[in-house]
């Protein structure tokens, strides 16, 4: 028996490579956890019955020398991402029994390197919530205390990783749906410059903001993952080629104090704090900046993603594919289908985007959040002429506990610090910084300029 | 917000709500509207917004595609001869 609990990628790798362990063994062992916790813990929708197959094609692939770093790696898949051939559900009775007829990028290239997908993870439906408690399939518990959630909405991919059923996981982020996941359960997770992973075969929520991005143990494992699914991909015409160079003098850090003056607890602002106080050991120069505009991130997110939301979950009207519930009428049917189809949140979105696109709010609501928007990528220039990263909590609590967000503002509020490097586009990355009283993870965020990803992964070395 | 707004949102929005749904509606978007009206405050560069897309063009060449005409027939709801089957419109 492998502890996948606290192998890594790295090393997992290595000893593959040397013979000293199969991928079948590692795989056997990531499978007989899933048996054991996940109906306690709900974090697999599937755990797909060729994962052993796949291990054997690894071992072979590993024995003639072929395959990249991630051959035999056991990786889990977020419910949205498509995979030709098996259900892909996003987490929503609506596509229930929707098969992908394609595989998404970022599943081709894991394909080729001969990683070994395990199973997909349950998340909010549509990718839409803040602690996977919104999935059409029954909330995640957070392996670290199961009386927490893993936050959301990739709570699966951040808790599959954190309770050793696979050694890293592909999620999604739109405002926050990698990095605070994996803050709530110890992990890294990283966002991509927007364009920086394909979006094709990814199942679309707010299209301007969406991007695919890794979870794995630690910021090295977190890069092969990202080294292996990044890139141009014809498929996505939005999709870019990153910068490759990584400059090691990139020390300096800028702190948005005004950020942390308020709604922030107090564990987590120490916890901040003492990881300025490492960096600062480590030749980081630590510098306050202001960024007025981005303080209105928040609000212009919940106003340009329910108008995307809105838009792009029209297509599910019961009529190509997924859920139909039958009406006396297409239209009754389309009515049907939707209300029969989408969970209360979802709902709720949809509501939401159509308000504010609607004629004689359009210009108050939507044109105007464009603006800000505008304004929060321009500031963010500018303070990137000076600074190399911009550092504050992942979060402002740790890991909450189910049913604790009483409206729904309360609980949009957990994504406040991830949610501008959405809006900006920029590469963006949580990683643990220790734990706290009651036993639960702590995530330092660091962003910085776009197309410079890279830049993310080497600070991990320095927080410890 | 009236419970008016809300029902000519669900007629556009193709939502059958029921008259619980409507309240917990109505609150929800008084209370997510209340806050991103913030918005309102921040004085911005009135100028034309650019939005940064550009079309991207390739050859209008034939290409082998991953996908089959079966797997995606395959997901119609109801289909009749390699058609996808709705009840009539008119």
């Amino acid at each position: 028996m492998i502890d996948t609990k606290t192998l890594t990628i790295k090393e997992a790798s290595e000893k593959m490579r040397k013979g000293e362990m199969s991928s079948f063994d590692l795989v056997s062992s990531c499978l007989d956890l899933i048996k054991e916790k996940n109906s306690k813990l709900n974090i697999f929708l599937e755990i797909f019955e060729d994962a052993l197959e796949q291990a054997k094609r690894a071992d072979e692939m590993l024995k003639e020398g072929k395959g990249g770093t991630l051959c035999g790696i056991p990786i889990a898949v977020k419910d949205n991402i498509l995979i030709e051939g098996r259900i892909n559900s996003s987490g929503s009775k609506m596509l229930e029994n929707y098969r992908a007829s394609y595989d998404a990028f970022v599943i081709k290239r894991l394909k080729e390197s001969g990683a070994v997908l395990v199973g997909r993870t349950n998340m909010d439906e549509f990718a839409m919530g803040s602690s996977t408690e919104n999935s059409a399939y029954g909330a995640v518990k957070n392996p670290l205390d199961t009386s927490r959630v893993p936050g959301g909405s990739s709570g699966g991919s951040a808790g599959a990783v954190s309770g050793g059923m696979a050694l890293g996981a592909l999620g999604s982020d739109t405002g926050g749906s990698i990095r605070q996941p994996a803050s709530f359960c110890g992990v890294v997770g990283m966002k991509p410059t927007y364009g920086g992973i394909s979006r094709s075969g990814l199942t679309a929520m707010s299209s301007s903001l969406d991007v695919i991005g890794p979870f794995a143990k630690t910021a090295e494992d977190a890069e092969i993952i990202f080294d292996c699914i990044k890139g141009r991909d014809e498929m996505d015409s939005t999709s870019i080629d990153l910068n490759d160079l990584e400059n090691e003098n990139r020390k300096v850090i800028g702190v948005p104090r005004d950020f942390l003056k308020e709604g922030v607890d107090k564990e987590v602002l120490q916890n901040f704090e003492e990881s300025i106080e490492k960096l600062k050991k480590k030749g980081y120069k630590i510098v306050d900046i202001s960024l007025p505009y981005s303080k209105y991130s928040l609000a212009v997110y919940y106003i340009i993603m329910p108008a995307e939301v809105s838009t792009n979950l029209s297509r599910l009207d019961g009529i190509r594919y997924g859920l139909r519930t039958e009406g006396e009428n297409v239209f009754d049917t389309y009515k049907k289908t939707r209300s029969c189809g989408f969970g209360v949140e979802t709902r709720r979105r949809i509501m939401l985007g159509t308000y504010v696109l609607s004629h004689g709010y359009y210009d108050a609501y939507y044109n105007k959040a464009w603006k800000v928007r505008r304004a929060i990528m321009k500031e963010y220039d500018d303070v990137f002429k000076n600074v190399d990263f911009v550092m504050t909590p992942t979060t402002p609590t740790p890991a909450f506990r189910f049913g604790a967000k009483s409206s729904p503002v309360e609980m949009y509020l957990s994504d406040i610090f991830t949610v501008s490097a959405n809006l900006a586009g920029l590469p963006s990355i949580s990683i643990p910084s220790g734990i706290g009283s009651e036993g639960l993870p702590f995530g330092t965020l660091f962003t910085t300029r776009q197309k410079s990803d890279k830049m993310l992964f080497s600070i991990e070395k320095d927080l410890k | 917000m009236e419970i008016k707004d809300i029902e000519n949102l669900s007629e556009l929005a193709k939502l059958d709500l029921n008259d619980i749904e409507k309240e917990s509606l109505q609150k929800d978007l008084d209370g997510i509207l209340d806050y991103v009206k913030q918005i309102e405050e921040v004085k911005v560069d009135e100028e034309e917004i650019q939005y940064p897309l550009k079309n991207i063009w390739r050859e209008d060449e034939e290409k082998k595609k991953d996908f089959s005409r079966e797997q995606i027939l395959s997901q119609f709801p109801d289909s009749q001869d390699g058609f996808i089957k709705v009840k009539k419109i008119l």
